[in-house]
């Protein structure tokens, strides 16, 4: 339903203060007051909320696809907290009739909510985030029991919104360096893969001062991922791979 | 140069890669990864980083007979129920190729690391889904569709994106795809595209195109497509002067959420769910007594639309149906369904163990498109002929090759968009050793690939995208649902004239080069609104009722007219035939029959 055929009693107005920032324009990132109506007999989304911001403000700028959850497009900082705008509904976050958005901490921003995300995808890409084998492939497939394909649930469901890296205060000192929790989080989706031949090497590229032991057990990567993931546990499981092996 | 500019083609930088594919869905990462893998220098132009593309929002599976559920399990018996699904006007020779070829792809998928759910024995899990049967209809219920839980696109298109960077594949992320550019001889020699985040625009120069842009569910206000799914490729190919193919048939999907339009698998009713109307009836045995509800999507969808129409539907509005899933017990649910009790608890605000789904049909898929041969290739249809338009490949949902017909079965889609990803991969890699000689394109041919967005950038008023979507999806929506009328649809038609010039003249406020959301959605907004009147006048055009084009003015089906492809020109806005492939190769062709589940 779109907003100009909602009755007038059930309307309230919100004000959306949000991050604005176009390098083109501006001389600096300023917070920009939207008031939009919303619905009072639903719940919305807050992506919704910035649908009908955009549709007075055309200039705003932000990612999304899915809108679902699924596709990892839309994560933000939602009154402080890293989320995907699509899946977190307006009532649970909105205080005073207010609700703050600025983008994703830690990265460069482009423009408004959209921040540069290479550094994020450079750290994933040097776990080499694929299914390493060498032994020769079956002519099926691969077998894997049910226990330890169960050994993937709560890893291979990332979708890659960057919610948990960028709230992440080890990898905003050293984004460069420290892999940040969600290329660990994939690292230890392949070393845990019963297919994946390549674990040795896997641990040697983690075994320096910076790539894995940067994590300080902080645990905001848990707090903020939208899909109920625990990259901690990702790590730790790492580091006692690591230790293990030493041992050995 | 960039996209903000008065943009000339002879100033204009060029890249060159010996094939581009525009989409990193699956089939795009399909095809990339099969040139990447031979060695050519392979690049995928994306408008999203490629894990956001609507692959990922895939749920239930990918429907093959790798025999691991049943061990006698054929694929023939697939092509059969492909054949019948598509209510006759799938190409036969196609589905063959699609069901024969299926497995190597599935196997494939695994090798590449695809967390697939397992057996007991290891072997991939498959379920139930509708329109499944074994020998050829009479053996009942086929179990055949792969699953990983119930994020199987979400599983594929991660796979697939880390293949690619495996192999090497160039990726041009967040890069706007504009146009394509022809050469003199009418043959497809690159694309138009510029970089979002900085607006640099540049002539991306290739001897093989792919087009693997997806879907235009967004035509329609209520549809399980993401935001994206904008039939950008339809766009280009349409005002490049090719042609789209049964572009009339839209699938709507028995099960989107009422109200947020978010999909719940079809491997729901596969894991035993079951669809309920206001008095608690188990409707669909009287629709379809057989197959109950893992009938086929089109019957289930018009069976819940009459109910609801009749007054049997949910709810104080009586508007929608009840999905049934508490019944199969906790861990069925949370094992096997994991993502639909995640989406339901966050759309409808109902735990599926506990209580029921909410749910109506929704506009879910694209079954024409744009016409290829089982090697990916577009085809242009002159004076009755095919024609093979040079350079230009086009795969999974843009492309209508035809595996899907009138409806396409719940799991075919990712089984398609992988075999013709991977065919049309192998045919250019074949190609290109033979090699490849094409005329560059002159500045005029490239003038005329920038020309939408010299106008863009000239327009000084009008109006602006949010309310022209708005009033097409409503008139789509309105006029060409489920169920279509030919007054409705020429009323629609006509509005949709009205609406043409402000389309093509549409107001970009914001010129800023820099990420510029706006002006990607007023691209957007120009393609679907192709989409939208190539669907409108081929729908109105087809007097008869077949798949999923239902008409309360031609209720039957119409074998002696119409067991046809619909061909349509945006040029000429006339709708011609075309024959289906009744030619498989290795089997003998199945003859159309009445079509009952």
């Amino acid at each position: 339903m779109s907003a100009a055929s909602i009755p007038v009693a059930q309307i309230k107005t919100i004000t959306m203060s949000i991050y604005r920032y176009d390098p083109t324009l501006d001389k600096k990132p300023y917070m920009q007051d939207i008031i939009v109506e919303v619905p009072t007999d639903k719940d919305i989304m807050v992506l919704d909320a910035l649908h009908l911001a955009k549709a007075q403000e055309p200039s705003l700028s932000y990612r999304r696809s899915c809108r679902e959850g699924v596709c990892g497009s839309d994560g933000m900082n939602i009154n402080g907290k890293n989320g995907l705008a699509c899946v977190t509904p307006l009532s649970e976050v909105i205080k005073r009739n207010k609700i703050t958005l600025r983008p994703m901490p830690g990265l460069p921003v482009v423009r408004d909510l959209i921040v540069d995300m290479k550094q994020f995808y450079d750290q994933l890409e040097k776990v080499r985030p694929y299914l390493i084998t060498k032994s020769d492939s079956p002519d099926t497939e691969r077998t894997q029991s049910p226990e330890d394909r169960e050994q993937l649930d709560g890893l291979y469901e990332c979708i890659l919104c960057g919610c948990c890296s960028t709230s992440c205060p080890s990898f905003w000192w050293n984004p460069d360096k420290f892999l940040g929790p969600a290329a660990l989080l994939q690292s230890w989706r392949f070393i845990a893969d019963t297919r994946d031949e390549a674990t040795d090497e896997r641990l040697d590229d983690l075994e320096d001062a910076f790539s894995l032991y940067r994590c300080h057990g902080i645990m905001n990567c848990v707090s903020v991922c939208p899909k109920g993931l625990n990259p901690t546990e990702a790590i730790s499981n790492i580091r006692n791979k690591l230790l293990t092996r030493k041992k050995a | 140069m960039l996209v903000n500019e008065v943009i000339n083609a002879k100033d204009l930088p060029v890249m060159e890669f010996d094939g581009i594919i525009v989409g990193g869905g699956g089939a795009g990462m399909r095809a990339s990864l099969q040139l990447a893998e031979s060695g050519l220098n392979t690049a995928v132009i994306s408008k999203v980083f490629p894990t956001r593309s609507h692959t990922v929002s895939a749920q239930g599976g990918i429907t093959c007979a790798i025999q691991s559920d049943d061990p006698d399990d054929d694929w023939r018996w697939h092509m059969f129920d492909t054949v019948k699904g598509s209510d006759y006007i799938g190409d036969q020779e196609a589905i063959e190729y699609m069901c024969s070829e299926g497995p190597k792809a599935v196997f494939e998928l695994e090798h590449m690391g695809l967390p697939f759910s397992r057996t007991e024995e290891g072997r991939i899990y498959q379920r139930p889904f509708g329109g499944q049967s074994k020998d050829y209809g009479k053996g009942g219920q086929a179990t055949r569709t792969c699953a990983a839980a119930d994020r199987t696109g979400h599983s594929l298109l991660h796979t697939l994106f880390q293949a690619n960077l495996k192999a090497g594949t160039n990726f041009l992320n967040e890069w706007f795809a504009v146009d394509l550019v022809l050469n003199a001889d009418k043959a497809v020699v690159g694309v138009i595209a510029f970089k979002i985040e900085t607006g640099e625009i540049y002539y991306i120069k290739s001897k093989a195109t792919v087009l693997a842009t997806g879907g235009a569910g967004r035509i329609y206000s209520s549809t399980t497509n993401a935001l994206i799914n904008s039939g950008d490729g339809i766009g280009m190919a349409l005002r490049a002067g090719m042609p789209v193919q049964d572009i009339e048939m839209w699938q709507f999907h028995p099960t989107g959420i009422h109200g947020a339009g978010t999909l719940v698998t079809e491997g729901c009713r596969g894991e035993g769910g079951y669809l309920l109307n206001k008095d608690g009836e188990r409707f669909m045995e009287r629709y379809a007594p057989n197959a109950k509800d893992l009938a086929s999507r089109d019957v289930v969808a018009r069976s819940m639309a009459l109910e609801i129409l009749e007054g049997r539907g949910c709810g104080p509005n009586a508007d929608h149906i009840f999905l049934r899933l508490d019944h199969l017990g906790p861990e069925v649910v949370h094992k096997r369904l994991p993502g639909i009790t995640e989406l339901s608890k966050t759309f409808a605000g109902v735990d599926p163990a506990v209580q029921p789904i909410p749910v109506v049909p929704t506009c879910h898929y694209m079954m024409g498109g744009i016409p290829t041969n089982i090697n990916g290739q577009v085809i242009s249809v002159e004076h009755g002929e095919d024609k093979i338009v040079d350079g230009l490949y086009a795969a999974g949902e843009v492309a209508c090759v035809s595996v899907h017909g009138g409806n396409r079965l719940g799991g075919n889609s990712l089984l398609d968009l992988v075999v013709f990803g991977r065919a049309a991969g192998l045919y250019i890699e074949e190609s290109m050793k033979q090699g490849v000689e094409v005329k560059d394109a002159s500045n005029d041919d490239i003038e005329k690939a920038l020309e939408r967005l010299n106008r863009l950038n000239a327009s000084t008023e009008g109006d602006q995208v949010a309310v022209l979507k708005e009033k097409m999806q409503q008139n789509m929506q309105n006029n060409f649902g489920v169920f279509r009328r030919g007054d409705l649809m020429e009323k629609g038609i006509e509005e949709l004239a009205k609406t043409r010039e402000e389309v093509n003249d549409i107001f970009l406020q914001d010129k800023s080069a820099t990420f510029n959301t706006a002006r990607i959605e007023a691209l957007e907004m120009q393609n679907l609104f192709e989409v939208a009147e190539a669907t409108a006048i081929t729908a109105n055009e087809r007097k008869e009722s077949r798949g999923a084009h239902a008409r309360d003015d031609f209720t039957e089906r119409d074998d002696e007219n119409w067991l046809k492809h619909s061909i349509y020109y945006a040029d000429t806005k006339e709708v011609s035939k075309r024959d289906v492939n009744y030619r498989p190769k290795t089997v003998q062709a199945f003859q159309p029959m009445v079509r009952s589940y």
